[in-house]
């Protein structure tokens, strides 16, 4: 089933939006967020509504099906079939929802009522639009339970959601949405809070489906290598309006308006090798760092060598974000001459941690050692619950081990005094993942980047250390005048530079970075990153790099740590270890990450699914 | 993006941001909450009361100047006339006079109380809600017990063992009703200590009492207010139901509660004047009280009393 012969499936479009307008009135006036939007979608077809946070992509969404919180005011034309969702009275649409059209939402977790059976819930659903017998659709929760791959249907009805994986929730979710067999299915986000196992499987899930029932889908997602995987056809969005549409491979691969090319650059892009030939695309790799002196301009698409891309592949680009020149640099030359002669900045030992005892005892880390050696970019990888945070924590101190050493600059934790270890700790930089809690809402930039100072530097006076907050500023190209504002008033981006110079206050020899990006669009996401290594060229720190994004620690890492539940699974150069991966747990995981190429993406998955369907014949959806 | 970067986005990236979060934006925190707690009319009339009670009890005696040492009792239980407004009581003090001198104890005790009782609370909470674990258990088990015990009860025994002043009576009040307002505060501590700028302020070695001056507190500041109000309005009622019983204030001192407890006694006798203002007094004042805290709440948007 190629993408070209689902968009032929003409037919009238199930859901068609003429010039839609979205306002919302809030306490500071009126803020319009969707603007003149029209669209289509066709049985059968996925519409993939991409853009960045506030592009009012999940606006769109929720005004297609009536769901408009109550400050929200909808002009235009939004049908369903016949019906005009715009202005129609709610007992219509209840009608609608659930039998024309129906909705996946992004957190399964809280998308599910944690006090009813699962069976029970997809029959309620059920029922609310068929008049048909109890049992009748007890059984039929069954038969959907079955249909979105839930193994062991008829006694798993009976589970209630928390017995549950997010991957097995998502999937009752669907079932759910698809129970009534709906002519338009609305994803928002479906795979966002997944795991990339997991998201793959997911999607894989909805395509058959959608292709089965020839059910019209709305995938809303800011994830273009989720667009490649699942979508016919692409339609950009920025702030509130549509600015460019087409079919997905045009959009993705020959982007026209300037927008989409932007964001498409700003992706970044793990680079795979052929299973075949591995030697030539470690030759390929080296090759392309070498003639790559600064990739990219600042405007206009940047220019890259498909370093390490498939051999067989019509030559994609595959531009390489700024931040990766200096980790491809490092990886050609290898590690191994700067690392030796000087004793690692962190260095854990064979450390456990457990939390709870005897049978509740959960092992959140389990024999692990690793270490950062000064001026060298550690990523930390795996999936959810793999322990890489708690690792990183391990790091700063903020979680004790079980069992096990943390020696951090020299010196082991454990053995030295509260105030030398105080005095340790001064050599840290820490930025974490949520750009709102990291900052405190009560304190100004100006008090939130001293803070370091006034513990550590208590000599400083006022004007000194404002000073120096002005310099730290610079030095994460935000304005001085940043000082003076609210952390409220930053938006994302700049809020995680503002912990970067928090972080950079004291000059540490060692970053802990724990997902600092996961959080932001990406054209954000790739502006810290830059100021990052810009920043570590100049001042020499090690960086401990916790990400679940591969192609971000692909780039970013010198060197890069696998791990999965509390153990590593493996470690080694980032290009080695990514590209040519020696255990098939990061096999799987890289085959898992979708690509934002429409065409290399295709056969990726092809190759997946071969790959599992030969391993899994004994027990598939295991990993689900 | 070699000098200077304005905005953290794409120069054609995302600007205004949607409806959802268009709250906030160049509008302090401070200055919504007000403009929130200005739109809630019945938390404005409460606020009202309160300053129209207190410049009443404060500023009235200079303009409507009485005696309120002096037993006169040539002009005992008379009724509202042009030159005792609200009458007298039975040993002759003007009435409106004495709700005013009432009140200022009443108005005292209650705020002075409450803020006791907050402060004490808020710290308590703050330091077993930080601390976790097993001192945290102790601490809490605590004002379980405490809260096991109605504080009316511990007011009436140590009021027959003593005779409190208006410091003992701010004392004993503030130490017998801190246990709700730990409580919150705790509930608070729990969630703040998890902030990513509290673990990022452990991980560069910042001292514990940092990380509770300077982040827990600060941002618990919201619940602790509204808990103070709620406080308040509880203490007022506490000194009237104590004096009531007579046990508070001796005379000639007294408070609304007091005079309430003085006026028993005319209840069948008609004499109205010396029930219905000091009662009506304290009705308005709590419920005043109570109003702020609400509107505060929403105004904050913190969760509800304990």
């Amino acid at each position: 089933m190629t993408a070209t012969d689902r968009t032929t499936t003409a037919g009238e479009p199930i859901l068609r939006l003429e010039d839609l307008g979205v306002t919302f009135s809030s306490e500071t006036g009126d803020v319009p967020a969707v603007r003149g939007v029209s669209l289509h979608v066709r049985p059968g077809e996925t519409l993939a509504l991409v853009g960045e946070s506030g592009s009012g992509k999940s606006t769109v969404a929720l005004a297609s099906i009536g769901l408009l919180p109550d400050n929200a005011r909808a002009t235009g034309r939004a049908l369903l079939g016949s019906t005009d969702v715009v202005g129609a009275a709610e007992r219509d649409l209840a009608s609608l929802r659930g039998r024309t059209v129906s909705m996946v939402f992004q957190e399964p977790a809280t998308a599910l009522d944690p006090l009813t059976r699962i069976g029970a819930q997809i029959a309620e659903v059920v029922r609310n639009h068929r008049r048909i017998a109890a049992k009748e659709a007890d059984a039929l929760a069954v038969d959907l339970l079955r249909r979105v791959g839930i193994p062991d249907p008829e006694r798993r009805a009976r589970a209630f959601p928390f017995e549950l994986s997010g991957g097995q929730r998502q999937r009752v979710v669907i079932a759910m949405a698809i129970a009534n067999d709906p002519g338009l299915l609305i994803a928002d986000e479906p795979t966002t809070a997944l795991d990339v196992t997991v998201q793959a499987e997911i999607l894989d899930l909805l395509r058959r489906l959608a292709v089965e029932s020839g059910t019209g889908v709305l995938l809303v997602t800011h994830n273009m290598g989720v667009v490649a995987d699942f979508a016919d056809r692409v339609a950009v969005m920025l702030q509130g309006r549509i600015v460019e549409t087409g079919p997905v491979e045009d959009v993705l691969l020959r982007p026209e308006h300037e927008y989409t090319k932007r964001l498409l650059a700003a992706v970044p892009r793990l680079a795979v090798a052929p299973a075949a030939v591995p030697a030539a695309a470690k030759d390929g790799a080296a090759a392309g760092s070498q003639d790559r002196p600064e990739a990219g301009s600042q405007d206009g698409p940047r220019t890259g060598t498909e370093a390490g891309a498939e051999s067989a592949t019509p030559a994609p680009e595959v531009p390489l974000p700024r931040y990766a020149a200096r980790a491809r640099k490092a990886n050609t030359d290898t590690a191994q001459g700067s690392a030796a002669g000087h004793e690692p900045v962190v260095d854990l030992r064979d450390v456990t941690v457990v939390y709870g005892r005897r049978i509740g005892a959960v092992r959140a880390l389990d024999g692990v050692s690793l270490n950062v050696r000064p001026g060298e970019t550690v990523g930390l990888v795996g999936e959810s619950g793999s322990g890489k945070s708690t690792a990183a924590r391990v790091a700063l101190g903020l979680i004790r081990p079980t069992s096990g050493t943390v020696t951090l600059f020299g010196s082991d934790l454990r053995r030295t005094r509260a105030r030398a270890r105080r005095e340790l700790r001064s050599g840290i930089g820490v930025v974490l993942q949520d750009p709102v809690a990291s900052l405190d809402a009560r304190m100004t930039v100006l008090e939130c980047i001293a803070e370091p100072l006034r513990v550590h530097r208590r000599g400083m006076s006022a004007k000194e250390r404002q000073e120096q907050v002005g310099a730290l500023l610079e030095r994460v190209r935000l304005p001085r005048s940043f000082a003076q504002r609210a952390p409220r008033e930053l938006s994302g981006g700049q809020r995680q530079r503002v912990s970067l110079a928090r972080a950079l206050a004291l000059e540490p020899k060692l970053l802990v970075a724990d997902e600092p990006t996961s959080a932001l669009d990406v054209s954000v996401q790739e502006a810290v990153l830059e100021v990052i290594t810009e920043l570590q060229d100049e001042l020499g720190f090690a960086c401990l790099f916790v990400s679940h994004d591969l192609a971000v620690v692909q780039h970013f890492a010198e060197r890069v740590v696998v791990m999965r539940s509390g153990r590593i699974e493996e470690q080694g150069g980032t290009m080695d270890t990514l590209l040519h991966p020696g255990t098939d747990y990061t096999r799987r995981l890289l085959a898992a990450v979708p690509v934002p190429d429409p065409v290399l993406q295709r056969r990726r998955r092809a190759a997946r699914l071969a790959a599992t369907a030969g391993a899994a014949a004994g027990g598939a959806g295991a990993t689900a | 993006m070699s000098a200077v970067v304005q905005s953290g986005q794409l120069p054609g990236g995302t600007g205004p941001s949607a409806g959802a979060e268009a709250d906030g934006a160049g509008v302090s925190g401070l200055r919504l909450a007000v403009r929130r707690f200005s739109r809630n009319r019945l938390a404005v009339i409460g606020l009202a009361v309160v300053v129209l009670f207190f410049l009443f009890c404060f500023a009235g005696p200079l303009l409507y100047s009485t005696d309120q040492t002096h037993t006169a009792l040539t002009s005992a239980n008379l009724g509202p006339s042009g030159s005792h407004l609200l009458g007298t009581d039975a040993v002759g003090h003007d009435e409106l006079g004495r709700l005013m001198y009432g009140g200022k104890v009443s108005l005292v005790v209650g705020l002075a109380a409450g803020v006791l009782a907050t402060v004490i609370g808020t710290l308590w909470g703050a330091a077993a809600g930080y601390a976790g674990g097993w001192v945290d258990a102790v601490m809490m088990r605590v004002v379980d017990a405490g809260i096991a015990i109605p504080a009316l009860f511990i007011l009436l025994v140590i009021s027959a063992i003593a005779t409190p002043g208006v410091w003992g009576l701010i004392l004993i009040l503030g130490l017998v009703s801190w246990l709700v307002p730990s409580r919150l505060v705790r509930a608070e501590t729990l969630t703040l200590k998890n902030r990513d700028y509290v673990h990022t302020l452990r991980a560069i070695g910042g001292s514990h009492t940092r990380a509770i001056g300077r982040h827990i507190l600060p941002n618990s500041v919201s619940t602790v207010v509204v808990a103070a109000t709620f406080q308040v309005a509880d203490a007022i009622l506490l000194v009237a139901y104590v004096s009531y019983l007579g046990l508070g204030l001796q005379p000639p001192k007294t408070d609304w509660g007091g005079m309430l407890s003085a006026g028993l006694s005319a209840t069948y006798s008609g004499r109205w004047w010396l029930i219905v203002p000091p009662g009506l007094a304290v009705i308005l004042v709590v419920c005043a009280f109570n109003a702020i805290g609400d509107g505060l709440r929403d105004a904050f948007d913190v969760r509800g009393r304990g």
